[in-house]
């Protein structure tokens, strides 16, 4: 649906060139969530601004929906444009209209017809669940709200891909969740193709199927969210994970480790999917004679996966120990042993 | 006192009509050239440098020339448009001078003012340039254009009364000629009173019609 081939940006300021984007290549695919993560001047904005030719890249293509965006002239892109739909950080509606003229925007500039604007408007906010606000101002409502707004116009001319951008950044948690199952109903109601750049690790894992870990305008690590929580490759991509699903063993257990000694060794397990809910640790204490202590855990669900890990202590002698390990690695799970301060 | 009521009431009249009708074309010359100060800047919808310089650089001109002078040096220019340099209808050409660049300086300020989100919101939707401008930018930036309007038309009633000095009527003309010329203090408080009034009205007015439009 979205396609970057060897795309690059460079800004020129004060004399000085700047690489925003440095050769990107990227698909996404129809109807799929996307997204791509970064820290901030990783070049995720100028990336996703690429798409509705908002920034025009300096070499590479862009292709939308099957079109070169880089061989269409500027009227057919504004034609492109109306497929696009965009959900901005800080809302960007017109504080002078109405919420229903700020809807109505996108379908009065495509010239359709009042009756069906009116038709539609209403169809939109009673989707996203402020029919009752048509009349207000923005400066009305809240932050959820706004954004809510936000997409009810970005939804207004059907389009068939949506553009997120960190557009839940400036929302508090709560309102944050509920502005993302917002997105995750439209691209299942409507199978609308949905990009999102973010900083936020948090709004990958609740939504997004695929995910991109962009940085200094490069992707450097690529695959389904699954994968990249469950064996993130780069730093960065580990860094980001564990700003979500801590993997990192706490100090007080990390003394533990450090002063571990005789017939203990500390080991992390790593659950995926069904074995998470096999009773495994349970099965391996009453086959070989050995006891454990859970130390840390940490359970938690990706696409509908359970996915966890847990540091657990075994005691026993040596050559028990090794038996019990070479019988978990045989079920789906990962299990290395854990020595002071590595994790 | 030298002037009897009818004459202060024709002076006012003057002064009336000679702020309304420069008003008038001080605002097609200078909101067409306060859009393009905007939009042609570096990195706007339509930029282009050499427009912008060149149209910046002519209201710098314009408004580094104290205005009695101003009326002055353009006589040529308003005997060509007018047919005279005197009287009322002769004092609009250099008021439109003075007040068009102005006005141009006042509208690209309130269009800046704009939130650069709501122009990036825009061009995603797929607006034109056009469609930017009047659908966007200047419903966003309406409040306070009428807010700059305020200055400019009470701008226009102080120069108004200058473009008097060289009469041009009305009731700096009034003043000039029977309050200072013949040391008539009354007449001179009278005018300095209705030109108080004026200037009180038309920033109220102003305030008011801005606040309504802002809802706050």
């Amino acid at each position: 649906m979205i396609e970057f081939q060897n795309l690059k940006k460079v800004y020129e300021s004060g004399g000085q060139q700047v690489a925003a984007l440095n050769g990107i290549d990227l698909k996404i695919n129809k109807g799929e969530i996307f997204g791509v993560i970064g820290f901030s001047g990783a070049g995720k904005s100028s990336l996703i601004r690429c798409v509705n030719w908002l920034e025009k890249p300096t070499s590479g293509k862009v292709i939308v929906g099957g079109h070169d965006l880089t061989a269409l002239s500027v009227k057919e892109i504004r034609e492109v444009k109306r497929n696009i739909g965009m959900v901005f950080q800080h809302f960007n509606l017109l504080n002078s209209k109405t919420v229903f003229a700020n809807v109505a925007m996108p379908l009065l500039l495509a010239k359709v017809p009042k009756e069906e604007i009116k038709k539609r408007v209403h169809e939109l906010l009673d989707f996203v669940g402020l029919a009752d606000k048509a009349n207000n101002y923005p400066d009305q409502l809240s932050g959820g709200q706004k954004q809510r707004i936000g997409i009810a116009r970005a939804l207004a001319t059907q389009p068939s891909i949506l553009l997120c951008d960190e557009a839940t950044s400036a929302l508090d948690p709560q309102t944050t969740s509920s502005i993302l199952q917002l997105l995750k109903k439209i691209n299942k109601e409507y199978n609308i193709t949905i990009l999102i750049i973010t900083h936020e690790m948090g709004v990958i894992r609740e939504i997004c199927d695929r995910v991109a870990v962009i940085e200094a305008g490069k992707i450097i690590e690529e695959g389904t969210v699954f994968d990249v929580f469950s064996s993130p490759k780069t730093q960065t991509a580990k860094n980001f994970v564990s700003t979500v699903m801590n993997d990192q063993i706490p100090e007080s257990i990390n003394e533990v480790i450090e002063n571990q000694k005789g017939l203990q060794k500390i080991f992390k397990i790593n659950f995926v999917g069904r074995s998470a809910g096999q009773p495994l640790l349970s099965q391996v204490a009453k086959k070989f004679d050995i006891d454990f202590n859970v130390l840390f855990g940490n359970i938690t669900e990706l696409q509908g996966t359970p996915f966890g890990n847990l540091i657990v202590e075994f005691q026993g002698t040596d050559s028990e120990i090794s038996r019990a390990i070479q019988y978990i690695s045989r079920e789906k799970v990962s299990i290395k042993e854990v020595t002071s301060r590595a994790s | 006192m030298l002037v009897n009521q009818e004459k202060i009431i024709e002076a006012l009249i003057e002064t009336i009509q000679m702020v309304a009708f420069s008003l008038l074309f001080s605002a097609v010359i200078g909101l067409p050239l306060g859009i393009l100060l905007v939009v042609t800047r570096k990195g706007h919808l339509l930029e282009n440098l050499a427009v912008f310089n060149v149209i910046n650089s002519i209201i710098n001109i314009f408004r580094s020339v104290p205005f009695i002078i101003l009326m002055v040096a353009i006589i040529p220019i308003t005997r060509l448009i007018v047919g005279t340099s005197i009287g009322t209808a002769a004092a609009v050409v250099p008021l439109v001078f003075y007040a068009g660049p102005y006005i141009a300086r006042l509208i690209e300020n309130s269009l800046l003012e704009v939130d650069p989100g709501v122009i990036e919101a825009a061009e995603a939707m797929g607006a034109t340039p056009g469609q930017i401008i009047f659908k966007f930018l200047i419903p966003e930036a309406l409040s306070s254009l009428v807010l700059g309007f305020t200055i400019a038309t009470i701008g226009l009633v102080g120069a108004s009364a200058m473009a008097g000095a060289v009469g041009g009527g009305g009731l700096g003309d009034l003043a000039i000629t029977y309050g200072y010329q013949r040391f008539d203090t009354t007449v001179m408080l009278i005018t300095v009173a209705i030109l108080v009034v004026m200037v009180q009205g038309l920033q109220s007015f102003g305030n008011i019609l801005s606040k309504k439009i802002r809802r706050r």
